[in-house]
């Protein structure tokens, strides 16, 4: 009996020009141009996409998420990065 | 608790999602994968009593919504199978889980098909009690699970009302048209109601399965709620619902129905049901003369490859 899956492949889709790719599922396919085609049957059977990219599971790279703080850690104090940090006359307008 | 444990149910807490790579405790992950799989091998198997009458659909209006019915079921198959699998778990698995028994589908599609009204009723009681279900789950606590149900209920709605459109005509049709929808009526209402699962009291996962919002309803909340909202619609066909215990109870502000035959119930859970045994040699069946298909379309990929590579 086969004991190979199929790959593993991620979905993204554009719902409509203008808009970036999101992440829409994941499906089973032997090669990119099966991938692409069920990622169309699957999930753009009422329009939800004019644009799709297919990538291998396995080629995608994450953070850990239980490192996050971490990771995430240098971004956390730095709110002179926001607008808010920088005070303003009152009277002024359109700044 | 450790902090992992404690960081979990802070996201519990704050309503926040569990996302696959977060720490999750072991028995939260089995009953995920216990409970997504059996949700797709239902999507999957309640294909097979639907799909029996594509052929023989009376027109092409309603040849066309049950086949595009079917397709989308497929879909939810998949959305689902995808979900299980970020738990760690990989598809020839949850299949093999389903062909030898161990995993469970919905006991709802071991009941035949065997008038084309059956099919009306499919598509009003049946995805009726399942959107019911699967509205509540779009709040599961588990990411992957609740994305799926969203996209699960976009879809679902066109279901249940091109059962009830089948439901209408029948009902207003000629005198045997609606005998046969009273017909269906009267051996899918009590399957559909079983379809919520045994009452609180009786319910093994549940209590565990709410703690970890994993479910937000209870399984009798859900059947009085289906029960509320359905019963106008058959009063509206102009058929009976079969139960003699059914009334409006004004202080409760709900109806009151009889007792379920759980006997029948768990029968069918236990694999006695009327088709059980015909639905899981279908599957297998589809699946081992499938297993030819899946193997070349792999040697082929693997050829494109090694060809690229030795250029
Ligand atoms: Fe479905
Ligand atoms: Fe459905």
């Amino acid at each position: 009996m086969e004991k190979k899956n199929w790959p593993l492949w991620e979905v993204f889709l554009r719902s409509r020009s203008g808009l970036h790719h999101v992440h829409a599922g994941s499906l089973h396919a032997a090669d990119s141009e099966m991938a692409l085609n069920n990622a169309r049957d699957v999930y753009t059977r009422r329009n939800e996409g004019v644009s799709i990219w297919v990538i291998e599971s396995k080629n995608i790279i994450a953070n850990d998420p239980s490192e996050s703080e971490s990771f995430f850690e240098p971004a956390s104090d730095k709110i002179y990065r926001h607008p808010t940090f920088y005070e303003m006359p009152n009277e002024l307008k359109h700044i | 608790m450790d902090k992992f444990e404690q960081a979990f149910q802070n996201k519990l807490d704050n309503e926040e999602k569990i996302e696959p790579k977060d720490w999750m405790p072991e028995k939260y992950r089995k009953t995920l994968i216990r409970q997504i799989s059996q949700h797709a091998h239902s999507e999957i198997v309640g294909m097979l009593p639907e799909g029996n009458w594509i052929t023989r659909a009376p027109s092409m209006r309603r040849k066309i919504g049950l086949l595009a019915k079917v397709q989308d079921e497929a879909g939810h198959g998949l959305y689902l199978y995808s979900a299980a699998e970020t738990l760690g778990i990989d598809r020839a698995e949850l299949f093999d889980q389903l062909h030898s028994g161990i995993a469970k589908y919905s006991s709802i599609f071991n009941y035949p098909t065997i008038s084309w009204s059956d099919i009306g009723a499919i598509g009003w009681l049946v995805d009726g009690a399942a959107i019911m279900n699967q509205v509540m789950l779009t709040r599961a606590s588990y990411g992957p699970y609740a994305r799926a149900m969203v996209r699960i209920c976009k879809e679902e709605s066109f279901h249940q009302r091109q059962g009830y459109e089948m439901m209408v005509s029948l009902a207003n049709g000629t005198e045997e048209q609606k005998e046969m929808a009273q017909d269906s009526l009267n051996r899918w209402w009590w399957p559909s109601l079983m379809m919520f699962g045994p009452s609180n009291a009786e319910s093994t996962h549940s209590a565990q399965s709410m703690a970890w919002k994993i479910k937000r309803k209870s399984n009798d909340d859900l059947r009085q709620q289906f029960v509320d909202v359905t019963v106008p619609q058959a009063e509206y066909l102009g058929l009976k619902i079969p139960d003699d215990k059914l009334k409006w109870n004004e202080e409760r502000g709900h109806y009151d129905f009889g007792e379920i035959n759980w006997d029948e119930f768990w029968e069918v859970v236990k694999g006695n049901g009327p088709c059980n045994k015909e639905r899981l040699e279908t599957r297998v069946k589809a699946h081992e003369n499938g297993a030819w298909v899946r193997e070349a379309a792999m040697a082929y990929s693997e050829k494109l490859n090694t060809a690229v590579n030795h250029k």
